[in-house]
């Protein structure tokens, strides 16, 4: 099976990479180079925007599309972000189409439900996509969500897969991951929202699954067992430190200004409500079950941290 | 407060293994620090008398009760006599309004004590798994019906009959008796409610007029009556007048238990 995977180069696409180039014929497309890949895998330096890049496609004879070139940059301007990753994912869309490629499996988030106070326990695949209500940054994700399932019903010749996993937790540099690496780690005093995360491995096993012919359409990802909040940072042995809710974000969105950190104000939502889902249509679809427990996750996470430190 | 309510409580821990908490957050553990005060007004402050804890259904079922009494106290004891007196002890869940989970503190508290934010998906993913959930279906048209209707059964809301449709759960009808005299509302002040964005200011023989004393709940004995439990069979999309029918059948069951229940008490307070 010759897949090509868009973004290769970021940390999730690497980790990709080194994970199934063994099994699959894999063919690499990023602007930026990844000069010690695995020798077997193909790269082209390209953006993905750019002409240049349909000949990939073209002459590509590609069974499968993972698309993982989206920017997660808050501090990049909304602009660049948008352009980047709407304009690109159109594109890679369109090449699909020409090129008579089966299968295109896009990685959106469970973030696009977004933390809300009304939110039930687990939220279902058509649940309304509300993330962008308060936290603008996600609308650009939540665009591409919707893209995806709008070309999903105009080209059913094309197996679409929609994957919105959990709050993804390894070496990847995302708000949880980061979060829960700091020494000592802000929580919001009195809240303690039950939380869900992925090792990042079982995210790439999704992905996976997600390549099985007939498999299609949108699905929630979900990894360990639901624990609270306070759970998952007593398990980073990292110090606690309560701010009063109604403090955090002003004091938040003003060190956001002054970039002294990377966290945008409004994702302290997530420390304060529940943003959980269901994942049991991917699971009866396709027979994933996530390989990494809570324990492992959280050492595996512990291992990034200390990579990071050296 | 005895052992027993301990051991209890271990018994539910037991169950979740070794994970803190369940999905909801429901941890066991929490309801220690609070249960000699649970005990001790369920034991020797409304002294609740609990009938019809005999043969329950095990897995998932729903309770269905009547609300009285301004406060949700009947709730609270509803839950106390499943967990002091249950065979086996049972972690009763209860659903919270919706602002709930914006609370500091308090949604942490409700959630560890496994009371639930009141969405029919919470219901039916608490029913899958096997849970007991307590609903009333008067809500506040219920709890802060002032004494003059008290023990009179008020609309009922459908939303538990399709659930239990849906799910296929057996329904309990619950009926107190006792707790429309805690606190007996001559007037509900509904204009100062508004101002004050409460669902009801009632006003008592002693509150406001004994000030924070005529806050205390008057030393009532609770009756508790849990019925045999129903099954219904249908649709659960079926329209509004069918479900109604299946939904007086538990009314009135509610209802026939509550008269019984009134006729045979002596005295409201012993």
């Amino acid at each position: 099976m010759r897949i090509a995977v868009t973004g290769m180069t970021g940390r999730f696409g690497r980790l990709l990479a080194q994970a199934l180039h063994r099994k699959y014929a894999l063919v690499g497309i990023d602007r930026r180079a990844w000069t010690t890949r695995p020798v077997d895998v193909e790269m082209h330096q390209v953006d993905i925007r750019r002409q240049r890049c349909e000949d990939v496609f073209r002459g590509g004879g590609f069974d499968a599309v993972v698309h993982l070139n989206v920017m997660h940059d808050p501090r990049a301007s909304s602009e660049e972000h948008h352009t980047f990753n709407i304009r690109g994912t159109t594109r890679v869309m369109d090449y699909c189409v020409r090129h008579r490629i089966p299968k295109l499996v896009l990685l959106s988030s469970a973030n696009v439900y977004g933390p809300r106070p009304e939110n039930p326990q687990f939220l279902t695949e058509d649940a309304p996509l509300m993330g962008g209500t308060r936290f603008s940054e996600i609308r650009d994700l939540i665009a591409l969500d919707m893209c995806g399932q709008s070309f999903f019903w105009k080209h059913p010749d094309v197996e679409t897969v929609i994957l919105r996993p959990v709050h993804i937790l390894g070496a990847v540099k995302n708000a949880p991951s980061n979060y829960l690496r700091l020494e000592k780690i802000p929580r919001l005093a009195g809240f303690d929202p039950m939380i869900q995360v992925v090792h990042e491995l079982d995210v790439v096993r999704a992905i996976e699954a997600a390549l099985l012919p007939g498999v299609r359409g949108v699905f929630n990802v979900a990894g360990c067992e639901p624990v609270p909040l306070s759970d998952l940072i007593r398990r980073t042995g990292a110090e606690i430190i309560d701010f009063p809710h109604f403090l955090a974000e002003p004091v938040l969105e003003q060190l956001w200004r002054m970039r002294l950190t990377s966290f945008p104000a409004p994702e302290v939502d997530h420390l304060r409500y529940v943003c959980m889902v269901d994942d049991a249509p991917f699971r009866e679809r396709t027979g994933y079950v996530p390989a990494h427990d809570l324990d492992r996750t959280m050492a595996h996470l512990a291992l990034s941290r200390l990579a990071e430190l050296r | 407060m005895p052992d027993s309510v301990i051991d209890r409580i271990d018994r539910l821990k037991a169950e979740l293994g070794d994970r803190p908490t369940d999905d909801f957050g429901f941890d066991p553990e929490s309801i220690k620090p609070i249960a000699p005060a649970l005990h001790w007004l369920y034991r020797h402050y409304f002294r609740v008398e609990a009938t019809g804890l005999q043969g329950l259904p095990a897995g998932r079922v729903l309770f269905v009760s009547n609300h009285s009494g301004q406060i949700p106290l009947d709730g609270m004891m509803i839950g106390c006599a499943l967990l002091f007196e249950g065979h086996p002890p049972r972690a009763v869940r209860s659903m919270v309004e919706r602002w709930v989970p914006t609370l500091p503190f308090v949604s942490t508290f409700f959630a560890r004590l496994g009371q639930v934010l009141g969405t029919p998906e919470n219901c039916r993913t608490l029913l899958e798994q096997g849970h007991p959930i307590l609903v009333f279906p008067e809500g506040v048209r219920g709890i802060n019906k002032t004494y003059d209707k008290a023990y009179e059964l008020q609309a009922f809301g459908h939303g538990f009959m399709r659930l239990a449709l849906e799910t296929r759960t057996p329904i309990v009808p619950v009926a107190v008796v006792g707790a429309e005299e805690q606190y007996p509302a001559l007037w509900n002040a509904r204009p100062l409610a508004r101002a004050l964005g409460l669902p009801a200011a009632p006003v008592t023989p002693l509150f406001p007029l004994l000030g924070p004393l005529g806050l205390l709940p008057l030393p009532v004995k609770y009756r508790i009556r849990f019925g045999e439990p129903l099954w219904f069979d249908g649709d659960p999309h079926d329209d509004e007048a069918r479900l109604g029918d299946k939904v007086s059948v538990v009314r009135d069951a509610i209802d026939a238990m509550l008269q019984e229940g009134l006729e045979n008490r002596e005295h409201v307070f012993w």
